[in-house]
């Protein structure tokens, strides 16, 4: 079976998440590193391939050129190859732009299964997945915390605001996978040193179709408003008659 | 004139809150508001959108429409789109509606803001993002706007009204009908919901071990709220799915929560923002959670809250 993985490089939590003000887009200048919420697709993919004793996993990524360090760890994790979207006509894609570029490439690469993590780390709207599914005019399963694969078939089971609910659908179809489903393997030393020598291609926009022009717009960035007079104190020993006086002048008490 | 469609969400013989909640915003935009209500066996739930606001409810009744999938939705909100001139189509974030929004974005090439807190009658949105640490305005450049609001951001309001109900087309495509629903396990409401609760107090695997939700319990008990669980622990087996807040649990806006041994994940966050007034207890003084706290308490749990169950209990005496 061949699994593409759909990841995303995002700003390093270290290095700080900041929209610039000049392009209103988030600043990727500094070290990128794959969401974290995407290591678990990619561990559900290594997964499913050695359960099956063979197959492909494929990383699947849009960004600038740079990202493909990010898309590394996948590599390094287990993944056999990577493959990154990256052109400057596409910066600044929203939704409909990032999901034509990535369905572009999932039918060069036609995959059998295609998994997502839940969202991104930096700001999505944690629906990507059903845009792509839309586009490739193929089933969606979302949320999902129990993945199993029959013949030409897979089942997956999720948790929504009501419960749990097992879902079936024919492959390719396209899953995208909560972080309870299981937990990430650390890259070994010799994944680390293997993942350069992996293959590493690029598309262009011209080879996934062209650039989508953005249909949303960001017209201004201000500040938050405040909220109130936060307050964080450590504990000496008197927490509890702190909260107690705090929820008496908030009358919660 | 804005010709505004709301999709109404349902489960088990009603309208979601949070989906009445964005009918009375759409109310304040000068537009003409719609519902839009697909399932099976759901006609009855058309005049509920009427007393909530919306001057025509579409109802989309079919056996094919049973399940909460996704794209069969999809196929229903782009024929009615497109049959009746909608400009604007508006959801509250559940898992069904970020899906059904984003397939119905790339069906009608249609942009799809989310997470948004306020839309104004300009078509100008607002969203916090990157953790709430900047405002963002969005627009849309497309002749169709779509957007998805943060759960729980806007309260119902009853209208009185009452609404003009029609049929909407149910006209689906092959590939929106693959994937099928094996099993649902809709866990039944044990006990008062916590959606109503005044007062919440809600453990994380910060309390160590199962037992120590007694800890929860007794504070909850004390300032008169309810318990609530984050997933982790939920899935862990501490504490029952009908107490879980967050992303695929219950969205609550109480007058205090009151977090022991959260981290404040993103996922957990979504659903309790928009408490009044918050409080958490945490060892470990980067955790997230302090970010959003109105009173954020760097210490061990199991002391503090022993103590403060007391004091509690001696000042309603």
């Amino acid at each position: 079976m061949k699994i593409a993985v759909c990841v995303k490089a995002v700003p390093d939590a270290t290095a700080g998440r900041r929209i610039d003000p000049a392009t209103k887009r988030i600043d990727r200048s500094v070290e990128l590193a794959i969401s974290d919420f995407d290591t678990y697709a990619v561990e559900e993919a290594l997964r499913l391939k050695e359960e099956a004793g063979d197959g492909e996993v494929v990383v699947v990524s849009m960004g600038p050129e740079k990202a493909m360090d990010a898309l590394r760890k996948a590599l390094a994790m287990g993944a056999d190859r990577a493959t990154l979207i990256t052109d400057s006509a596409l910066g600044g894609a929203d939704l409909l732009g990032t999901a034509a570029a990535l369905a572009g490439a999932l039918e060069s690469e036609s995959p059998d299964l295609i998994l997502f993590g839940q969202q991104s780390a930096d700001g999505g709207g944690a629906c990507l997945w059903s845009a792509v599914a839309e586009r490739l005019r193929r089933p969606v399963i979302s949320q999902v915390s129990e993945l199993t694969t029959e013949s030409g078939s897979v089942t997956g089971k999720r948790q929504t605001e009501f419960g749990y609910d097992t879902i079936r659908a024919p492959l390719p179809a396209v899953i995208a996978v909560s972080d309870a489903i299981n937990t990430p393997r650390y890259p070994s030393l010799k994944g680390i040193m293997g993942a350069k020598k992996k293959p590493q291609s690029t598309f262009s926009a011209a080879d996934v179709g062209g650039a989508v022009e953005p249909a949303t717009t960001v017209v201004a960035l201000a500040p938050p408003p405040a909220r109130g007079d936060a307050r964080k104190i450590e504990d000496d020993g008197s927490a509890a008659e702190k909260i107690l006086e705090f929820l008496a002048e908030k009358r919660l008490v | 004139m804005a010709r505004i469609l709301v999709f109404l969400e349902h489960h088990e013989g009603a309208i979601q809150k949070g989906s009445l909640g964005v009918l009375a915003k759409a109310g304040q935009l000068g537009g003409e508001v719609s519902g839009v209500v697909i399932g099976s066996g759901v006609r009855e739930l058309a005049e509920a959108g009427g007393r909530h606001g919306a001057a025509t409810v579409y109802v989309a009744d079919d056996a094919s429409l049973a399940a909460p999938l996704p794209q069969p939705r999809v196929d229903v909100l782009a024929k009615l789109v497109g049959d009746e001139g909608f400009d604007t189509v508006l959801f509250a974030q559940s898992v069904l509606a970020a899906d059904v929004a984003a397939g119905l974005a790339v069906r009608l090439g249609a942009g799809l803001n989310w997470d948004l807190v306020d839309l104004d009658a300009d078509g100008i949105g607002k969203r916090p993002a990157l953790a709430d640490s900047v405002l963002v305005d969005v627009g849309w450049s497309s002749d169709v706007r779509l957007a998805i609001f943060r759960a729980g951001t806007f309260d119902a309001v009853e209208t009185g009204g009452s609404a003009e109900i029609k049929d909407a087309a149910v006209e689906l495509q092959g590939f929106s009908t693959q994937a099928e629903m094996v099993e649902q396990a809709h866990a039944d409401q044990q006990g008062p919901s916590i959606e109503d609760a005044e007062v919440i107090v809600a453990g994380g695997r910060g309390l160590g071990e199962p037992e120590k939700f007694a800890l929860a319990e007794e504070l909850a008990q004390a300032l008169g709220g309810a318990v609530a669980a984050t997933r982790a622990v939920v899935d862990a087996g501490w504490y029952p799915y009908s107490a879980q807040v967050g992303q695929t649990g219950k969205t609550v806006s109480p007058k205090l929560y009151v977090a022991l041994g959260i981290s404040g994940a993103i996922q957990h966050k979504v659903g309790m923002q928009g408490s009044n007034v918050i409080v958490s207890i945490n060892k470990d003084s980067n955790a997230p959670i302090f970010e959003f706290s109105d009173l954020g308490v760097v210490g061990d749990l199991h002391e503090i809250v022993p103590k403060l169950v007391e004091l509690v209990r001696a000042r309603r005496s």
